[in-house]
């Protein structure tokens, strides 16, 4: 499916596009991008991968990313029957209690994912089935890939 | 800490033991705390971190010159192929178009590098279910790539041939010559390797029907390479996305249904050809011309976000950049192929042996700096 059609479709789920705030952009990336609020993400990501002309049974790639005033997931959807790629970003300006859920039970990948974003950035996941830290020890302070983070002995900054 | 909050799960006949970090069958600092009911396998739990190096910290500080060879550090077996994908990544986003030179060069080292990966794997697997010869034979073969290697660029690992916009030497005078004798060599010693190993029964018992993963798990897990094609996924990043000079080449994808181990194994014997075959299509068809096209000292990435995949010796690598238009990326995500291979490790491995634990994490091929980034 192109991502005109892909787009064109995805609007009609929602009741009123307008709204519902969900931000479709090709602009700076090879890919369709769709922002989409917290709260409709899980909604949302369900859609995408049970609907059968777009089902996107593949999530290749999970990233926090740390937007400076907001923290963030992307995600990296791809379909093995129709071949064709989406990427959902989700935002939220609180970085102190950053919460979204959990995309484990669409895509059981998202599971070591979502605990490596944690673990890095400090976003939680509802419904979660494990999350604690998965590379760094459970006593480690702060969060190393979020841009603030700051560590005099072993980060080497030019 | 680790230990009190398993004790706090088990049930009365339950134990738990560590397996690593310094197991010769995890294949470096990885340690698996398994819940074990007699010798039944319960609950496999990967614990993580033990070589995490912040590559993706490291890499927003650096040049993208410098990125490339961090990526060397991380699936130290596919170090080329790494290369390329963080190469490839920074010439679309800046529209260089590679002279075709480059591309059938690095496709051709690409495929002695999945040769020479998958080579070391056959090795070390066979000797993790116990057949010790494999090795010696599997290094002897490995060997000459690895020689090549050094005569090409200087190192026999970690190579650092490419750079963005090219490579960073041309190919040595002797290249051609000894590639085709590594070929006609490889040829005679492939077979070898099936009435050694593959035809053994006591091997196929021990991997037939063990660590079975079907195909919708294996595209949930988000398994590639040649885990999710033993499963019938056909996911090879160079049909469905091809890059460098393969689309110039025919071949075939090795796929398998039954999603055992067994299958697992038939599908890297079945690469090592393919790969051979590719290497064949192009090294008397190397095009003249220059090994590189000139780039700004220093690169800067215009605004966006750029995503390329490869096909590593382990499966599909991704490097997704998000750049600001600095020098520096923004934010570089590497989604390794080992990690998300790693996911589904305790969903096979449950209910079976110690011994089948062993023979399934063998056949996943991991190589642990691909994990801790």
């Amino acid at each position: 499916m192109t991502n005109e059609a892909l787009q064109n479709l995805i609007g009609t789920w929602v009741p009123n596009p307008v709204t519902s705030e969900l931000e479709f952009t090709e602009e700076e990336s090879q890919f369709l991008n769709i922002s989409v609020q917290p709260a409709d993400l899980h909604q949302l990501m369900t859609q995408l991968k049970s609907n059968s002309e777009t089902s996107f049974d593949y999530l290749f790639c999970l990233s926090g990313v740390d937007w400076g005033k907001e923290l963030g997931v992307v995600y990296h959807l791809e379909s093995t029957t129709h071949r064709h790629i989406i990427v959902v970003k989700v935002k939220t300006e609180d970085r102190e209690n950053p919460v979204f859920d959990s995309v484990y039970d669409i895509w059981k990948t998202a599971e070591f994912h979502e605990r490596e974003v944690f673990d890095f950035f400090g976003i939680k996941f509802n419904n979660h089935p494990n999350l604690k830290r998965l590379f760094l020890t459970e006593d480690w302070d702060g969060f190393p890939l979020r841009k603030d983070y700051v560590d005099d002995i072993n980060m080497i900054v030019k | 800490m680790e230990t009190s909050t398993v004790n706090n799960n088990f049930k009365s006949d339950e134990y738990f033991i560590n397996m690593g970090p310094q197991h010769p069958a995890t294949h470096g600092v990885l340690r698996l705390l398994l819940t074990i009911d007699g010798e039944t396998i319960k609950k496999v739990e990967p614990d993580l971190g033990y070589i995490h190096r912040s590559i993706e910290k490291m890499c927003e500080r650096d040049s993208y010159q410098q990125i490339v060879h961090l990526t060397d550090r991380m699936d130290y077996l596919s170090s080329n192929i790494n290369n390329e994908a963080v190469c490839l990544a920074v010439e679309n986003a800046l529209q260089i178009e590679v002279p075709d030179r480059v591309k059938v060069i690095r496709t051709i080292i690409g495929e002695l590098t999945r040769i020479a990966s998958h080579n070391l794997w056959w090795g070390v697997m066979g000797m993790d279910v116990g057949a010790l010869t494999t090795y010696f034979y599997a290094f002897r073969d490995r060997e000459m790539i690895n020689d090549i290697f050094e005569e090409t660029c200087g190192a026999r690992l970690t190579m650092n041939y490419n750079i963005p916009g090219g490579l960073m030497f041309d190919i040595h005078p002797n290249f051609i010559k000894r590639v085709k004798e590594f070929i006609t060599h490889f040829k005679t010693k492939l077979p070898e390797y099936d009435t050694l190993l593959t035809n053994n029964v006591i091997f196929q018992k021990r991997m037939r029907g063990v660590g079975i993963l079907s195909k919708e798990d294996a595209i949930s897990y988000g398994a590639s390479g040649p885990v999710g094609r033993g499963s019938g996924y056909s996911c090879d990043v160079r049909k469905t996305n091809p890059y460098s000079a393969l689309d110039k080449v025919t071949f075939n994808e090795a796929l398998r249904t039954e999603g055992d181990s067994f299958a697992r194994y038939e599908v890297r014997i079945q690469e090592m050809w393919e790969s051979i075959s590719i290497v064949e299509q192009l090294i008397d068809n190397i095009p003249e011309g220059d090994y590189k096209v000139e780039t700004n000292a220093v690169i800067k990435l215009p605004k966006g976000e750029f995503y390329q995949k490869v096909e590593t010796a382990r499966g599909e690598f991704g490097v997704y950049i998000i750049s600001t238009g600095t020098k520096n990326p923004y934010r570089l995500k590497f989604r390794s192929p080992g990690f998300s291979n790693l996911s589904l490790l305790n969903h096979i491995a449950v209910g079976g042996k110690i011994g089948d634990l062993v023979a399934s994490m063998a056949t996943l091929d991991l190589v642990i700096p691909d994990i801790d980034r």
